[in-house]
């Protein structure tokens, strides 16, 4: 028989497929990471140092949280996939503006701890993490959690009072502006003058969280990630318009003024959590069809909450409910598979 | 403004790398001292040797007959003598007695390959022929090309052959090049397929990254009736069949069906090459274009080789041997191609192409299996609308009654969910061995896991 040439060096044996695309968490993070990144500057801009300690602050101590909590379990350490840096970055620009740093890190204890690694890790928690930080917080420190102040900006077009020294003035939020101005539209009377202008609110000279005012650059982020692929277009578009659809409708029957769901598109933690939050992979379908679904009952809960429940913000909630129901949805809706329907 | 082009739901893109061997003509890698022809050349009943040690063999001549209604006959791709029978791995990891004939360098051609008239040929002539000659799906599944020519009375008339000239695998180029040189038997073979059938009408479907090709055969096929080429668009897995023939004709292949369900008969361009000299002149399947490709390869390119010959005997005789230290060698394309231990291989009907890659290239790179982040775009690019994660999960919790409700068994295993998982999930890989335990093969044939339920 004929000599053969053996190769001399081990060969990998896998299994098809032998290449792969490139796809990897910590790149996707990553990109999630600079998709935030015109968020983070608003923030900075808008508010000041108070900002750049918030977000260090739950980024940090989000990143060793992680760690801690892996090295106990006897894991692995997995942060440089960096999730848990957007954990933290995600749960400081849902908060406060000077908010105490040690609540902060509290927040990220919370949010890590709690929301993602007693589930089992990554890929394994229920609830979105950044979100169930925040609404632990809001109910164990509600006072910190709902003193609101104006960024600068803001301050030299208001006739309140400032003094020379602070930072920012406590205010009110635009949504609750809002609910102050329905009780005035329900009466007849004109609100409009006290609200912030459209301007005002859609470009971030408003009081809020640290992340969610400032809407080009949260749609900038938002638009980033759709055209990179890791966000589902489907997510924010029916949330959203779920949403306007609703408030809509409901501004249209008692006659409100017509920036009503306008107003309710661009004001509060909507935009981060539609096209940021509620997009998450582990905590929302992995069908179309699903996505779609979940994203109605966002818009659905969300809309409920604003107009009709006792806190004027419904996103954190919304989320929350809709991330118990994903694993349901997962369950029923499911795909047939291509030939599977037609007849034999 | 063009149409749009034709093509499927889903699927991913890849880097086509096609570059490295398409430009080329056709080469011809010299006959080997030794050829191992697998009994088992071919989907269905492996071959019965008609012949014995120390047999002398002629060029084209039947060495084995087939073994059943599906099966084929094995032909000597050379001339000699027959000096032995082994039992050899094949690429796939089953193992297949093979003869070994030794080659007298004479390339005696058998007496019976000489052309035949016109006249003479009539469809169950072609269907007779298709399997003297052991003509079978060059596309990489070898099934024997002559049943898919005799479907079962009941089933609805073929009135559409459609000849896959895609090639969506990457670094594979071997199509490409028989469409460009060998044009006329393409289209004389779909005739003869469509004489066979009964069908009025053929369709020659090439991915748009040919243009060279779709050009040609658009001009080639102007004045024949009944038959069309089609420009598809670029995507994996376009060349899968049912892909294929919901992008051709905008047919859906019920589950579990074969395309003449709906009317339809699907071969490879290179069968059509084959059936067309086997129907012509008589001329047996011995040979075939090969890509030989990768970063490891001094000479990459498509050659023509003898059936039987060693990869080892190609690389280095054809390809001009290798370079650096393997780190892969693939018999077949990146994406559904086997990877070996060695080249230690013969050539067979289907084999498209050998890949070798040394540890200069991206294929020396293992990755590690993660959680699955349920991102769903396993789900996303799925061509058969599958929830490869879900499969997945069902198959380690060995709950097989779930995993064949979420329809493991439509698996193609195309590859594209493994392609695109970020957690480096072998989600086809997990599939395949759901597959083996259902089909209660795992174990040993006795699987404690489960019983198949009727």
């Amino acid at each position: 028989m004929e000599p053969t040439k053996e190769p001399a060096s081990l060969v990998i044996l896998s299994s098809s497929p032998h290449i792969h695309g490139g796809n990897t968490v910590p790149a996707a993070m990553r990109d999630v990471i600079i998709s935030l990144i015109p968020a983070v500057l608003a923030a900075a801009y808008y508010f000041h140092f108070s900002a750049i300690s918030v977000i260090l602050a739950c980024v940090i101590s989000a990143i060793v949280f992680e760690a801690i909590c892996q090295k106990l379990m006897g894991r692995p350490i997995t942060t440089y996939d960096c999730s848990a840096a957007v954990t933290g970055l995600l749960l400081a620009l849902c908060l406060p503006p000077s908010f105490p740093v040690g609540l902060a890190v509290m927040g990220s204890f919370f949010a890590i701890v709690i929301g993602k690694m007693i589930f089992g890790g990554l890929g394994c928690n229920v609830f979105n993490p950044a979100h169930l930080g925040r609404a632990i917080l809001l109910a164990s420190y509600p006072q910190q959690m709902t003193t609101w102040v104006l960024p600068i900006t803001a301050m030299q077009t208001t006739h309140a009072s400032t003094s020379a020294t602070a930072d920012a003035v406590s205010s009110a939020t635009p949504l609750v502006s809002m609910r102050a101005a329905e009780q005035l539209w329900q009466t007849g009377q004109q609100a409009t003058t006290q609200l912030p202008s459209l301007w005002n609110l859609f470009i971030g000279n408003v009081g809020g969280s640290l992340g969610e005012t400032c809407v080009p650059a949260l749609l900038i982020g938002g638009l980033f990630l759709i055209w990179r692929g890791h966000v589902d277009w489907r997510i924010p578009l029916f949330y959203l318009a779920t949403v306007a659809l609703i408030t809509g409708v409901y501004g249209g029957v008692r006659g409100y003024d017509s920036i009503f769901p306008v107003y309710h598109l661009l004001a509060g933690g909507l935009m981060i959590g539609s096209f940021f939050m509620a997009t998450d992979w582990v905590t929302s379908p992995i069908t179309k069809r699903g996505r779609i679904i979940y994203a109605i009952g966002l818009g659905v809960l969300t809309a409920l909450i604003r107009l009709r429940g006792s806190y004027v913000e419904g996103v954190c909630y919304s989320i929350l409910m809709m991330n118990m129901v994903t694993p349901l949805i997962d369950k029923y809706v499911r795909n047939t598979s291509f030939g599977g329907g037609a007849k034999k | 403004m063009s149409s749009p082009k034709a093509t499927f739901l889903d699927g991913i893109h890849i880097p086509p790398n096609k570059s490295l061997t398409d430009g080329q003509e056709i080469r011809s890698c010299p006959a080997p001292d030794f050829v191992y022809l697998p009994l088992s050349m071919h989907i269905g009943a492996p071959a019965n040797p008609v012949v014995k040690l120390g047999d002398k063999v002629k060029m084209g001549q039947v060495i084995a007959t087939a073994g059943g209604f599906v099966s084929s006959n094995i032909h000597a791709s050379i001339s000699g003598m027959v000096t032995g029978f082994q039992r050899r791995y094949l690429p796939n990891g089953m193992m297949s007695n093979c003869i070994v004939i030794k080659n007298d360098g004479l390339d005696t051609p058998s007496e019976d390959i000489k052309p035949r008239e016109e006249s003479e040929i009539t469809p169950d002539l072609i269907r007779k022929l298709l399997q003297e000659k052991g003509i079978v799906g060059m596309g990489g599944a070898t099934f024997p090309t002559h049943v898919k020519y005799a479907p079962p009375k009941d089933g609805p008339a073929i009135d559409t052959i459609i000849l896959n000239g895609i090639e969506c695998e990457p670094y594979v180029t071997s199509d490409h090049r028989v469409l460009l040189e060998y044009p006329s038997e393409i289209i004389q073979g779909l005739k003869y397929f469509m004489l066979a059938s009964g069908a009025p009408k053929g369709v020659i479907a090439i991915e748009e990254n040919k243009p060279d090709a779709i050009a040609l055969l658009s001009k080639l096929v102007e004045k024949e009736p009944g038959i069309e080429v089609l420009p598809c668009a670029e995507k994996y897995p376009q060349g899968s069949e049912k892909q294929l023939v919901y992008a051709s004709t905008g047919r859906t292949i019920p589950d579990r069906g074969l395309p003449a369900a709906v009317g339809v008969v699907v071969d490879n361009v290179a069968t059509a090459i084959a059936a067309s000299r086997a129907i012509k002149d008589n001329m047996p399947l011995i040979e075939r274009v090969v890509t030989l490709s990768g970063n490891a390869v001094n000479k990459p390119g498509n050659y023509l080789v003898r059936l039987g010959t060693l990869y080892s005997y190609a690389v280095e005789n054809a390809a001009g041997g290798y370079k650096g230290e393997l780190s892969r060698i693939i018999s077949g394309g990146p994406m559904m191609g086997f990877a070996v231990n060695s080249l230690d291989f013969p050539i067979i009907k289907g084999s498209g192409a050998v890949l070798l890659f040394n540890h200069d290239s991206v294929f020396a790179h293992v990755p590690i299996e993660g959680t699955c982040v349920r991102c769903g775009h396993c789900v996303d690019v799925c061509p058969m609308f599958l929830e490869p994660t879900v499969i997945v999960q069902n198959v380690k919790k060995r709950d097989w009654d779930d995993a064949a409700a979420a329809s493991i068994h439509a698996c193609i295993e195309c590859g594209c969910c493994t392609f695109q998982c970020p957690a480096h999930i072998p989600l086809v890989q997990y599939i395949r061995m759901g597959k083996q335990f259902i089909g209660g093969k795992g174990d040993g044939g006795h699987n404690p896991f489960y019983t198949i339920k009727k």
